[in-house]
Parts: C-alpha cells; structure tokens; sequence
C-alpha cells in the first residue's frame, strides 16, 4: 500500500461544467452565467462543488482499487474554484495522506484540493476498505 | 428572508422510485472523465460481481439533488436558489449503485441555521430500493447567501 494519493492535477473548463450540468442535472446559474453569478456576490461563473468532489473521488477510487471500497466520503466546499471562460479554464490538484488504519481494515485518508494555490476543499475525508 | 427554522426534523414521504439507466451511469462518468470499464463495460463490471455498470461514488447526487427538490422547492421554507452554494456534502455507502437500480429517497432536514447573514440547511437522504435494501446516505449542507446590501 502506498502512503497516499499521488498528487495529481485536473483540468476544469467551462465545456466541463456545461457537460457535467447536463449528465447531474445540477443548471444553477452560477455554474454558467457570469452575469448571474457575479450578481450574487462571486468572482464569476464557478465549477460545482459536486464536480470538485467526483473529480477527488476518482483519484480515491483508482486508489481503492474498486468502486465498492470506499465506505464513506465527505468534504466541506470551503472556497468557490472559479472556471475562467478560456481555453485553459483552471487546474484542481488533489492529493492525499494516510491518517490511520483501523482494526477492522478500514483506511482513512485525508485529502487536500486546491486551485491557485489556496485551499477548495477542506475537511476533505474518504474511508475506503482495501480489497 | 432567513429560512423557516420549523422545518428542522422535518421527513417527506418516500419519492417515487429513480431507475438508474446504464447509459445515465456512463453519461455521468464520461462528464467527470472517469473512464474506468467498470462505469462503461457491463461485462467488465460483471468480471468484477456487479449485476451491471457501476456508478462512480459521488452519482447518488443525481439522485439525491432531484429528491431534495421536495425540501428546497416549498415556497413556505424561503429559499432563493440562484443564491445557493453548496456547503459539505458527505456519503456513506452500504453499497455502489448499479444500472438497473430503483432507487427511493427519504428525506428530512436535520438543521436550520443563520450565521453573518447566511442562511445554513442541512439535509439527510436515505437512498434505498423499492425493497428497502439500503444504499447509500447522503447529507448535503446548502449555504444561502445573504443578499448584498446596497
């Protein structure tokens, strides 16, 4: 078993969030329109938390080595990740340790997410059983 | 206006069942860029003991945010959705979903809370089958914003 998850960077553009709206069915505003979500108080159209979240939940699962080993997984949105509306769009890199091993074979890994440097997730936690 | 604190403890009736489709897992999939067999290949996941295509951890969102329309959508709890980000999002897991899945949401505010002019609400989903087998949990945490003061 590996210490962790490797530190790996993703790519978010505006494409991105129009196709994962589409596939959650999650069409707020503020994940499309500059001009709605800058009215609200953001620095523009921002990804969806829950895209943040699944694109963390790959690296977890690949590191779980199945879909079926992770037991339960949270994290608190703790900074909007703003998607430029440019070919490069962002980067979201995730990465992980190993805070403990439990009796029952149970591993908990604490994750960090961040974009420019500065923190999106935090409280980020994924309790995976190893197969 | 803040949220109706009286909604807290608050459970809706079961919603009617979601039948997760094989090409809504693989359309879900191929939008985060999860490109695993197990979420496209029902033969691959098949290899691995699952009845059909797997849906990746955080799909029960589908699912869930659909269902939690019944809370958010009642003109009698206040809220204004263009002003609405997500706070936390947690899931613990009985089991994946899998294609062919009929999936049933029960529903129930766990708290209301305002906090520097932000409106807090939390939720709880339980997903299980039409038989009561139970799936997966889902609590999301709603942040609304406080309107800008001018």
């Amino acid at each position: 078993m590996t210490d962790g998850l490797e530190p790996q960077t993703f790519r978010v553009t505006r494409a991105d969030l129009v196709r994962y709206a589409g596939a959650s069915g999650d069409f707020n505003v503020i994940h499309w329109s500059d001009r709605l979500a800058t009215k609200v108080g953001l620095p523009g159209v921002i990804a969806h938390g829950m895209y943040t979240m699944a694109l963390v939940g790959r690296a977890v699962t690949t590191w779980a080595g199945a879909g079926d080993g992770v037991v339960e997984f949270s994290v608190r949105f703790s900074r909007p990740v703003p998607v430029p509306d440019t070919d490069e769009g962002t980067e979201i890199e995730v990465a992980g340790v190993v805070k403990e091993v439990t009796d029952d074979g149970l591993t908990r890994l604490s994750i960090t997410a961040t974009c420019r440097g500065e923190k999106v997730l935090s409280l980020a936690t994924a309790t995976i059983r190893k197969r | 206006m803040p949220l109706d604190p009286s909604f807290v403890g608050r459970s809706w009736p079961p919603t009617e069942p979601y039948v997760v489709g094989r090409e809504k897992i693989r359309e879900f999939a191929r939008a985060i860029g999860a490109d695993d067999a197990e979420y496209h290949d029902p033969e691959a996941a098949r290899a691995l003991g699952y009845p059909d295509v797997v849906a990746p951890p955080t799909f029960p969102t589908v699912v869930t945010m659909a269902a939690s329309r019944q809370i958010t959508s009642d003109p009698r709890l206040g809220m204004d959705y263009s002003r609405v980000v997500h706070g936390d999002q947690r899931f613990r897991y009985t089991r994946p979903v899998v294609a062919g899945d009929a999936l049933v949401c029960v529903n129930t505010v766990e708290d209301i809370t305002q906090r520097g002019g932000h409106d807090f609400i939390t939720t709880r989903t339980e997903v299980t089958t039409e038989a009561g087998e139970p799936v997966v949990t889902a609590w999301s945490k709603l942040v609304q914003r406080g309107e800008e003061r001018s």
